[in-house]
């Protein structure tokens, strides 16, 4: 008929231009928190951005790339203890907990040769071997007096007032600038190259996407964002104990939240960080039954809503606030081949 | 003399490690599943027959025969309401929810037996630490020994069931090819059901062994998690008697470790373990570039 197209290739509809201001207008108002509300509130907004962090990059590693980490605790708790042994040598509080993430960042470029060379469960309890095995090889360092742990004792200097608010923004720009940083790669050329490896590794590969290199830029990645957690965790706490720190409950939280939230989505593990911090701060003193619950409600989650609250609010009325991927508008209506023999009754 | 005792020892541990690493392997092998609940499952068939030795003074080995058969049918209900549902939504969805039910098995443990350490040694009276002398100062525990015996024995009587019977036949045509393999009138389903039942049977008997050797509780699931995973790898993965010989080089990476370092034990079999995927790593990496003879010939 015409060479006029029936239809837009959008990424910004209406609704996501809108959320993204509103989404501008909540991080204005969450910078000045300190100001306003609170040491509780604080407190409580700080660790609920570090349950947001790991939520999302665990979210980058499994619904994005593929890769199911049992494992990620390993960088929590190297974060961790790389800013104290900064902090040790003479390093400044908030310059080490940033350090420390960067060389666990640089750590995991060699475990990353390693471990993406595995697939599905074996890159799963790989993971788990690596987070032992940095577990096992810290309690060896004299600095941290084997399984009893140490404090990050020059977090004392600080008044804990300042150090309260230091901690809140320190955790509120790296959630921010974590957030972008996903955002922009999965909106990039690496978005569509690692949903098309864990969709399909081979298929991928034979239409030319780089496997490995995709694959390695969200470990990466995501071993940066949860050192990152890990220090400012231990910005909070001051005290680091290795079981704690390396235990594998915070690969079942970070489980929980992405199943919960919607994995594959990008809004989905912020709703779910929301959902396990409220539920944590409901139901975290019942003990163990608030663990068989999480982990009770992941099996649920993963049998009965894959895609998770946000994915099938999503699938079914399909809104994208903040657009990864693009959407298909029609301008005019579009006749379906075989719409034309039917009768006007119809 | 003391190296040649650890070797030993090592080989011995290997047994136990075989007979924990058997069920995920034969379950990797058959449903191409992951267990992360394997090594929680385990410690639940030990908290089982604690609980019938612990109240009714019947002697473990005894309480076995009513608990493999529970773990059997804990196997089968398994794969019927969760793992079949999983293996349909892709790869992912078993790792995950597996993991789910680790937590759920060992918080669940943890609820109604507490965080104390326990052991079914005392239940065993002699048995847990008679040992047959060697020569003068090398002895052979004998409950090791019978933990190995066990374990050759598992695996070599899976490996000729698996070859030479009818249900051998179809379990392995099921594990080739699903689809092609209901097409020839096997059905599947109850396939899948009895292989996960066999690798959770097996996954108590190893757990009531570790009870009987060492100590447990209710977390000790994910370490045992680990080492038969490890064992399975650097045996190869999804190879029967591979996983023996993967067992005993963990097993005995372990206790020569333990010997240099208190913290070795560990330390060593992770390390041993990522030294073989590593060495795995290198010889692929050669054999795709033509063969060590044609790298060696393009050196200048």
């Amino acid at each position: 008929m015409s060479t006029e197209r029936a239809f837009v290739v959008e990424r910004w509809t209406r609704l996501s231009a809108g959320s993204s201001v509103a989404v501008a207008v909540v991080l204005a108002i969450l910078a000045l928190v300190p100001l306003l509300f609170d040491a509780n509130v604080v407190d409580n907004l700080t660790t609920l951005f570090i349950y947001l962090i790991l939520s999302v990059m665990w979210n980058a590693l499994a619904g994005y790339a593929g890769l199911v980490s049992v494992g990620q605790q390993a960088f929590f708790g190297l974060g961790a203890y790389f800013a104290i042994q900064l902090s040790y040598y003479g390093v400044g509080v908030y310059p080490a907990l940033l350090l420390g993430a960067v060389i666990t960042a640089i750590l995991s470029l060699p475990i990353s040769l390693l471990m993406l060379r595995l697939r599905g469960g074996e890159f799963a309890i790989g993971m788990w071997v690596v987070a032992e095995l940095a577990r096992l090889i810290v309690v060896l360092d004299p600095v941290i007096n084997g399984e009893t742990g140490v404090s990050m004792i020059a977090l004392n200097a600080i008044s804990p007032d300042s150090r309260r608010d230091y901690n809140y923004w320190m955790a509120l720009v790296a959630m921010v600038v974590l957030l972008a940083a996903v955002f922009a790669l999965l909106r990039g050329r690496l978005g569509a190259s690692v949903q098309a490896i864990r969709d399909d590794e081979n298929a991928a590969e034979s239409v030319g996407v780089r496997v490995l290199a995709s694959k390695r830029t969200i470990f990466v990645l995501a071993a940066f964002g949860c050192a990152l957690a890990g220090s400012l965790w231990l910005a909070t706490s001051i005290s680091f104990q290795p079981r704690q720190y390396f235990g594998i409950q915070w690969t079942a939280y970070m489980i929980f939240m992405v199943l919960v939230g919607g994995l594959g989505t990008f809004e989905g593990p912020i709703l779910g960080a929301v959902i396990f911090f409220l539920i944590e701060y409901l139901f975290g003193q019942t003990g163990v039954w608030y663990l068989v619950g999480l982990g009770a409600a992941g099996i649920v989650f993963a049998l009965f809503l894959p895609r998770g609250i946000w994915g099938t609010i999503e699938d079914k009325f399909g809104i994208r606030l903040l657009p990864v991927g693009y959407s298909l508008r029609m301008l005019r209506p579009v006749l379906h081949p075989g719409d034309g023999a039917k009768t006007p009754q119809d | 003399m003391i190296w040649g005792t650890q070797i030993l020892n090592g080989v011995l541990l290997g047994g136990y490690y075989a007979l924990l690493a058997c069920g995920l392997s034969f379950m990797f092998g058959v449903m191409r599943i992951i267990n992360l609940a394997h090594g929680d499952l385990a410690i639940l068939g030990a908290c089982l027959v604690f609980l019938i030795s612990d109240t009714t003074d019947i002697s473990p080995f005894v309480a076995l025969i009513v608990v493999l058969p529970v773990m059997a049918a804990i196997g089968w209900a398994l794969q019927r309401w969760m793992l079949e549902r999983s293996l349909r939504s892709g790869v992912l969805v078993p790792l995950l929810t597996t993991f789910g039910l680790a937590i759920v098995i060992e918080n669940g443990l943890f609820e109604y037996f507490g965080a104390d350490t326990r052991s079914l040694a005392p239940y065993i009276g002699d048995f847990a630490y008679d040992s047959w002398a060697i020569t003068s100062n090398i002895y052979i525990g004998s409950l090791a020994a019978l933990i190995f015996a066990l374990a050759v024995v598992l695996l070599g009587g899976l490996k000729i069931f698996l070859s030479y019977t009818p249900l051998g036949r179809s379990i392995r045509a099921t594990a080739e090819d699903p689809d092609t393999a209901a097409l020839v009138g096997i059905n599947t389903r109850a396939i899948y059901g009895i292989a996960a039942a066999i690798a959770v049977a097996t996954a108590g008997l190893a757990g009531v062994f570790l009870a009987m050797r060492a100590v447990f509780t209710p977390y000790s699931g994910p370490e045992q998690l680990i080492f038969a995973f490890e064992a399975v790898v650097i045996g190869g993965i999804g190879s029967l008697s591979g996983t023996l010989i993967g067992s005993i080089v963990l097993g005995v990476a372990q206790t020569l470790g333990a010997q240099i370092n208190p913290q070795g034990f560990l330390i060593s079999g992770h390390v041993v373990f990522l030294a073989v995927l590593a060495g795995r790593l290198v010889i692929a990496g050669v054999r795709a570039r033509g063969g060590l003879s044609t790298l060696l010939a393009r050196l200048p």
